[in-house]
């Protein structure tokens, strides 16, 4: 991220109690100008929480929230220049599409005449011009869904709030709808908070992820850092697919932490600050990043046997038990290239890996 | 459509039932309905076609009674119907959008209650209070009972109609800059139109029709359609009596029939 981007969103101590339940415990992040943001985690993790008190349908408790710099979390919604797509839409059914990309202009002072221009071109932009005259209730989901997004963009706010816009369609249109959001946001420049809990959108279409898990920020970064160096079991386990072992740490050599997994297995990974000798922790290993070969010599540090193949496709996915040691799974991609043998169940393999494939983590 | 064995129809004795019902409801109101075109001075034997009694209501010696009657009971439904509606479309926004306060579940049973109370003991006690309060019965106090008795009628499809709505939309307003006001004359009020239609309708006809109320509330000399009907049959049926209650039906048919049509034509369609 450059060093001039201004910040949009500063959360400050932010902390949201309802009586005595916490769903919110002292958030602070910044979201930068210009940025997908996305706030990722499961079903009660506090995300959509957050997102409605930017847009300010939840009092905070305790902290701050900065709009460029202004102080705006005891400001009422409608005197906060962000717009929100809700999960659900939201569209005024008994007024037209147009009324309804123009109602938020027109809110804001600009003539009917000029809301309704305004409006026109953001339904040029999201193609939908020929459906201006018709009511919500006549359109399809995903035709709903780019009226919402005509609707919150038309009044140009300095920050967009999606609050799982994608969840009610089905995956072709979510996987296409996911594309024109990212085009969209770099189009019009506006930064874009976006709430889910679908791992994979949020890996797709954010330059930032901040990941929650019971009202606590469990990490930030970039899709690729979150994914490839998780800084906890909750993250790793929640984002994308990992093998999670529990090993103890035996030694530490030169920056090499060695492991013992269990039933003699031993792996070799990179030192974690706060891990010493001797304690139990997490470690992740992702399945793309093993490789099954019948040749100890290859590097093959764990013995195992092939417990099952399951084909999905683009890929293969193999069980093999670790004698006396866990399991491990292993994910091959389907292609020629490289000549990959497939082991049958039952066969004696060994699994390999890169240095640094396994991560031990500081939960 | 194919016939299926399991339908409603199939069962024995459904006609039969269904007949019986439609006889027992209706039979009345069309012999009332014939027998008002009846010629004959008797309201029990058929003398041929005629109109005599309709014209007999508007220029008959009784007529100027009735049609004091009948003014008094329009204006008394226009305006008591009015003043509930509003006082119910401001409740029901209170009671669905208020949250949960204390004492939500207090206000909608006393709200509604006033529909399981007999209605000769409100009639009782309306007339006590007023006597209690020392207001001179006359149209007046007709008036502030039926705006009372009306408000549950009116309340009713209101807030069912508010419960329909989702308070998302109310939400994506003030995120579109809508003030509070703004909010409620642009999305609330649209939204419940059709609620608000039938309260109206609805309480207008309670209002028109009430007998046991206005009975009670009522000055001397000053009568409503009702009063008037039944001050008139006491003293024998005769077939004037017919055409006012036909014509009072034509009223209520015709404001069902719009109450229906207002419920069908969906705002949001």
């Amino acid at each position: 991220m450059p060093e001039d981007q201004s910040i949009a969103i500063d959360v400050r101590d932010a902390v949201k109690r309802y009586g005595d339940f916490t769903a919110l415990k002292k958030i602070s992040l910044s979201i930068l100008d210009n940025e997908f943001f996305t706030l990722l985690g499961p079903s009660g993790c506090g995300k959509t929480t957050l997102l409605r008190m930017i847009a300010g349908f939840e009092d905070v408790t305790e902290g701050e929230i900065y709009l460029f710099g202004d102080e705006i979390e005891n400001l009422p919604p409608h005197q906060r220049p962000v717009n929100t797509v809700f999960q659900n839409y939201a569209l005024f059914p008994h007024m037209t599409v147009l009324e309804n990309v123009a109602f938020g202009l027109e809110m804001r002072g600009n003539s009917r005449a000029q809301a309704r221009t305004r409006a026109g071109e953001m339904l040029e932009l999201v193609q939908l011009s020929q459906f201006a005259a018709r009511k919500p209730s006549q359109l399809s989901g995903g035709q709903q869904q780019r009226v919402a997004l005509a609707r919150a963009l038309a009044p140009q706010p300095k920050v967009l709030l999606l609050d799982e816009p994608l969840s009610a369609l089905d995956l072709k249109l979510r996987k296409s709808m996911q594309l024109e959001l990212k085009y969209l946001q770099r189009e019009t420049g506006i930064t874009f908070i976006f709430v889910t809990h679908d791992q994979e959108e949020a890996l797709t279409m954010s330059d930032r992820i901040a990941v929650m898990s019971e009202g606590e920020l469990q990490q930030l970064g970039a899709p690729r850092d979150i994914y490839e160096r998780p800084h906890n079991k909750f993250v790793a386990d929640f984002i994308g697919e990992t093998n999670l072992l529990e090993v103890s740490v035996d030694n530490i050599i030169n920056g090499r932490a060695i492991c013992h997994l269990g039933g003699g297995h031993e792996l070799t990974c990179n030192e974690v600050d706060g891990i010493g000798v001797g304690s139990k922790v997490h470690m992740s290993v992702r399945p793309e990043r093993l490789f099954i070969s019948d040749d100890p010599t290859e590097g093959g540090c764990l013995k195992g046997r092939v417990q099952e193949n399951i084909f999905a496709g683009t890929d293969i996915t193999t069980i093999i038990n670790l004698a006396d040691g866990p399991n491990f799974t292993v994910r091959t991609s389907n292609s020629e290239r490289g000549n990959k043998r497939i082991f049958e169940p039952g066969n004696e393999v060994f699994v390999n890996m890169e240095m640094g494939a396994a991560r031990l983590l500081a939960d | 459509m194919a016939k299926s064995k399991y339908d409603i129809k199939s069962y024995r004795g459904f006609g039969a039932m269904t007949l019986l019902c439609l006889v027992v409801l209706y039979a009345p109101l069309i012999v009332v309905t014939i027998y008002s075109f009846n010629a004959s001075k008797s309201i029990t034997v058929w003398e041929g076609l005629s109109l005599r009694w309709y014209v007999d209501v508007f220029s008959g010696p009784e007529s100027a009674k009735f049609k004091l009657a009948a003014w008094n009971s329009f204006v008394i439904a226009i305006v008591a119907s009015t003043i509930s509606t509003a006082i119910a479309t401001l409740a029901a926004t209170a009671i669905v959008r208020g949250g949960k306060f204390r004492l939500r579940t207090v206000s909608v049973g006393l709200i509604s209650l006033p529909l399981m109370v007999p209605e000769i003991v409100t009639a009782v006690a309306t007339l006590i209070f007023f006597n209690y309060i020392g207001i001179e019965r006359g149209l007046l106090t007709i008036l502030l009972a039926h705006i009372a008795f009306c408000i549950p009628f009116a309340y009713l499809p209101i807030a069912a109609r508010m419960q329909g709505i989702e308070d998302s939309y109310e939400q994506a307003a003030m995120d579109l800059y809508a003030t509070k006001r703004q909010v409620f004359t642009r999305i609330l009020l649209p939204l419940m139109a059709p609620g608000i239609i039938s309260g109206y309708l609805l309480s207008f006809i309670v209002s028109l029709d009430d007998f046991i109320i206005t009975n009670f509330v009522k000055g001397a000399g000053i009568e409503t359609l009702p009063t008037a009907i039944f001050g008139a049959v006491k003293q024998g049926i005769k077939p004037n009596i017919m055409a006012i209650s036909t014509m009072l039906l034509a009223v209520s048919v015709v404001m069902v029939t719009i109450s229906y049509f207002v419920s069908k034509t969906d705002n949001t369609k």
